[in-house]
């Protein structure tokens, strides 16, 4: 299964044209500024908004094209919108069975008890809307999306009308659909962090155009595109946890490009994690360093060095095959004579565990 | 106290404003909806034609639905040509009146709490499945459930209240066209203050009690949101 969409969008004030193929399970994110119209194109993929000249097929069953135009209540989506948007009107009870009850029996793949389990929100179904919190809200908005079995999940900024605390609360929640349910899910976000911890595709949209689409890992360390050359750029990498250390309370990873270690972290042996690395907190050595504090050195070859007449560039690396980035001075880049195909040593000071 | 012929003004008038009520409600839902909606440039031309009674004297209102409805009037020809009865001195006339008359008063709550509910519960609807209709009954109405008691309670108070335009196409003939109003005008004309305060002060408190629950609800409402 895949989604393919073709939209052009002109206003007056704001121009769209793009043209995309979504893969049919895991999350893709549509990723950019304000502005830049991920919101309109999730809007016109969910038929909220009615384009002229549109083409949208989902696994294969088109929803627009030149000679038909399937309304939103047709398509089996479930939409998140930024703001929970519960219905006052009723508790959350009533909430989620708004939509179960207009799925035909046969079309109910995700039981109204699934919904609630996966959101955990339990006790609340008899809460009115405006008795929850913020996090809560929008849990409710996400069960009540699945209660109607979508083929497509779509959301639009779930976490962006919350604030931080609530945001950890939210986005394990998040992770689990994606663990759990096999369902493909497109979100909206402006956040390089929750682009990072939940995306397995990313799409890269500047100006109503996309930039850049294709696998996380891939787009947040290509050096032709804005997410490397920032100070906060990172790379992501996927890695199992091989064992802990418990003297030291460490945890240890692997992943194609050698181990890793990190402080104790409340995960089991063998499950895999996603790491951020921040891309300022990689040095590079010529020579493998003796004597030094830092734990996590990598053999690595350069794949390339950022163009740049500011202090900083970035340098692409390659670890097993494993894109990471270092964010090091220009000057230091010219006194190693850092080329592309050269094998240094990659020291790494800081990691992230995303989930 | 009461006397007969004043029970059956009481009664006249009562149903006067039920049936006006129950059809202005019918008539102004879709259209208030249409008003919340529309992104037509002009609705303001239609917005201001609708306020019209809220101005005008309620004599000049009754003189034109008078010409209007009257056996040389366009409405009034039409409803000839249909075989039907002139409308002017009939209790259908006072219903055609007390209509036109309080228009404004059930559109504007209507239209105001449609476009207070917004879109976005429409739109999140619509995402749940539910076609046109379906959204409508299911969101809009029971949402917009304030601005629905809101316009009946003052389209019905303000039937209850009119004196112009029932006088001038219902030609105050008792046991069919005679409301309150006028039989309390009457009542005084003739010095017959008793009978005058009696209906008088029963209008006002049954519409003080009217109002009274409209202002209650909305500050339920405001402190319900707050």
């Amino acid at each position: 299964m895949t989604i393919e969409a073709r939209f052009r969008i002109a206003r007056d004030d704001f121009r769209l044209a793009v043209d995309l193929q979504l893969p049919g399970q895991g999350i893709s994110a549509l990723f950019g500024p304000s502005g830049c119209g991920k919101t309109s194109l999730l809007r016109a993929i969910a038929g909220l908004d009615r384009h002229p000249a549109g083409r949208l097929v989902v696994a294969g069953e088109t929803w627009q094209d030149d000679a038909r135009f399937l309304p939103p209540h047709r398509r089996q989506i479930g939409y998140v919108f930024q703001e929970a948007s519960l219905f006052e009107h009723r508790d959350v009870r009533g909430n989620l069975e708004y939509g179960l009850k207009r799925v035909p029996q046969a079309a109910r793949r995700i039981s109204l008890e699934r919904a609630i389990a996966l959101l955990g929100i339990g006790p609340l179904l008899t809460r009115k809307p405006h008795t929850l919190s913020g996090g809560e809200r929008q849990r409710v908005a996400i069960a009540r999306a699945l209660a109607v079995s979508p083929r497509l999940l779509l959301m639009d900024e779930p976490l962006a009308a919350v604030d931080f605390e609530r945001r950890q609360e939210i986005l394990p929640w998040i992770e689990s659909l994606h663990r759990e349910l096999d369902i493909p899910i497109i979100y909206v976000s402006h956040s390089p962090e929750e682009v990072a911890r939940l995306a397995d595709h990313l799409v890269l949209l500047r100006a109503g155009r996309v930039l850049a689409a294709g696998d996380v890992h891939e787009l947040f360390t290509r050096l032709d595109l804005p997410l490397a050359l920032d100070n906060d750029a990172t790379s992501v990498l996927e890695a199992t946890v091989s064992g802990h250390d418990e003297e030291y309370r460490l945890t240890r990873l692997v992943f194609a490009g050698g181990e890793l270690v990190l402080a104790r972290q409340p995960v089991a042996a063998g499950s895999q994690v996603r790491l951020r690395l921040a891309a300022r907190d990689v040095s590079l050595t010529l020579a493998r360093q003796s004597g030094t504090s830092i734990l996590n050195i990598l053999p690595v070859t350069v794949d390339g060095i950022s163009l740049s007449d500011e202090a900083q560039v970035t340098i692409r690396l390659l670890a097993g095959g494993v894109p990471l980035l270092a964010r090091i001075t220009r000057k230091s880049a010219a006194e190693l004579g850092l080329q592309a195909g050269m094998e240094v040593f990659a020291q790494v000071k800081g990691i992230a565990l995303l989930n | 106290m009461f006397n007969e012929a004043d029970l059956t003004a009481l009664a006249i008038t009562l149903k006067l404003a039920l049936i006006s009520t129950g059809l202005l409600l019918l008539f102004c839902t879709p259209l208030a909806w249409w008003l919340a909606w529309t992104r037509w440039r002009h609705k303001y031309l239609l917005e201001a034609l609708i306020a019209l009674p809220l101005v005008l004297p309620p004599t000049v209102l009754g003189f034109y639905l008078l010409l209007a409805l009257g056996p040389n009037g366009p409405v009034g020809g039409l409803m000839d040509a249909l075989g039907g009865r002139p409308l002017p001195f009939t209790f259908a006339g006072l219903v055609v009146g007390s209509f036109v008359y309080s228009l404004p008063f059930v559109v504007q709550p209507l239209q105001d709490a449609f476009a207070a509910v917004g879109r976005r519960p429409l739109e999140v609807a619509a995402t749940l499945r539910a076609a046109r209709l379906d959204r409508f009954f299911s969101v809009s109405v029971p949402l917009a459930r304030a601005g629905f008691f809101t316009a009946a309670v003052l389209g019905f108070a303000h039937t209850l209240g009119e004196f112009g335009v029932v006088l001038m196409i219902g030609g105050n003939i008792p046991g069919s066209t005679q409301v309150v109003s006028i039989a309390v005008y009457d009542h005084v004309e003739s010095l017959e203050y008793a009978h005058a305060h009696w209906l008088s002060a029963g209008l006002l408190l049954l519409s003080f009690v009217l109002l009274v629950a409209v202002y209650a609800l909305n500050r339920r409402l405001r402190l319900l949101r707050a």
